[in-house]
């Protein structure tokens, strides 16, 4: 299972690469905004995308559409973990096709959650 | 200058305006119309004495805030408020940023000793049980002191690093009391320039009202925010309609969407 982590912040990266770490997802790779993970995304083969919503350069949303736009990136499946909590914004998002929504700040338990759902739901 | 000497100087100058007034109705009433010009005069001389001083107070209320907010002309933002601003909200970002990094590898290199700790406690309580179950023979036995003695010898080290760890993870936090400073000095600046402002447009206003000046209303275009940018955290969303709380509402959200 690789899993691509994109936060503009070291420090929330780091966190979600730990907790990560701890449900037993060890090979996981950083970018710090979407136009760094647009290119990753395309030439890797990544099983999970985690990525945050604001950031500089591209954001997480237009980096979510892209990913859907893509052929080979379609059925990616995407958690935004996020501070952006506007009701809209989270429609938008479930309309863009996420599969997940973790609004910052987050606990391990919840990311767990959302992550086994996610994977129940792709296996299922 | 106080809010209370705009006030006043104002109201002065209105008062001395609608008595001159009153003066020329009865002049002009009276048919005295060589006293009428004269008053007429008298009031022009009025308004351009207050109008100078007006644009006076205004120069010299620019000049104190550009003083004060230490814009240098020639170096935007060098050295200004604005600059300490910029500086003092970098800094908080560092400082935030060093108290997390050091705290996580604290944790990084704590989640090895105390899982090590936990591992070798389990395969001792196994061998314990077999011992007072007197499953172990003697040689067993030997083997189970010896690792006893090294476990306990293990131990002691490795939770003294763990209380250092915690401890240096404690001091980490200094960086609230640092940064909690650096905002509320930057908090009591934005409100200062913030009345410094007000003041201004106050001065500025009299200037208009004694010229006649109107301003067509500036159009601040409402900027169309984009939806694809984020917004950044909420403030007191418990509070905003349009706001998920917390994660339980995010969740409702997106079930009633089918989630």
């Amino acid at each position: 299972m690789k899993i691509l982590v994109v936060d503009d912040f070291s420090t929330m990266r780091r966190i979600i690469k730990n907790l990560l770490r701890d449900l037993g997802f060890t090979n996981t790779q950083e970018a710090d905004d979407g136009n760094t993970a647009l290119p990753m995304l395309q030439s890797g083969d990544f099983d999970f995308l985690v990525t945050d919503w604001n950031m500089p350069g591209m954001t997480g949303i237009e980096l979510l559409k892209h990913v859907r736009e893509d052929e080979r990136l379609k059925k990616l499946p995407v958690l935004m973990v996020t501070a952006e909590a506007k009701r809209d914004q989270i429609v938008a998002a479930a309309q863009a096709g996420v599969n997940g929504y973790v609004i910052k700040p987050f606990t391990a338990a919840v990311l767990k959650e959302k992550i086994e759902k996610i994977f129940e739901r792709v296996e299922g | 200058m106080a809010e209370a000497d705009i006030k006043s100087s104002s109201n002065e100058f209105a008062k001395l305006f609608s008595e001159k007034a009153n003066e020329l109705m009865g002049r002009l009433e009276n048919n005295d119309l060589a006293g009428a010009v004269g008053l007429i005069q008298d009031l022009q001389k009025v308004r351009d004495e207050n109008l100078y001083q007006e644009i006076g107070q205004l120069t010299r209320a620019l000049h104190e805030s550009i003083k004060n907010f230490k814009i240098n002309g020639n170096a935007p933002g060098a050295g200004s408020d604005i600059d300490e601003a910029h500086e003092g909200l970098q800094y908080v970002v560092e400082m935030t940023a060093k108290a997390a990094n050091k705290t996580m590898d604290k944790v990084d290199e704590s989640m090895p000793l105390s899982e090590a700790i936990s591992n070798e406690a389990s395969d001792i309580q196994q061998e314990w049980n077999r011992f007072l179950n007197k499953d172990l023979s003697a040689a067993e036995f030997r083997d189970l002191t010896k690792r006893i003695s090294t476990f306990l010898e293990n131990t002691e080290q490795n939770t003294r690093k763990l209380n250092g760890n915690l401890s240096d993870i404690l001091l980490a936090q200094d960086f609230q009391d640092l940064t909690g400073q650096v905002i509320q000095r930057i908090t009591a600046m934005v409100t200062d320039v913030e009345s410094r402002l007000v003041n201004l447009v106050a001065m500025a206003g009299h200037v208009d009202q004694m010229t006649g000046i109107k301003h067509k209303e500036i159009e601040v275009p409402d900027e169309e925010h984009d939806p694809n940018k984020g917004v950044g955290p909420q403030l007191n969303a418990e509070d905003k309609e349009d706001v998920a709380s917390g994660q339980d509402d995010v969740d409702d959200l997106l079930s009633s969407l089918g989630f």
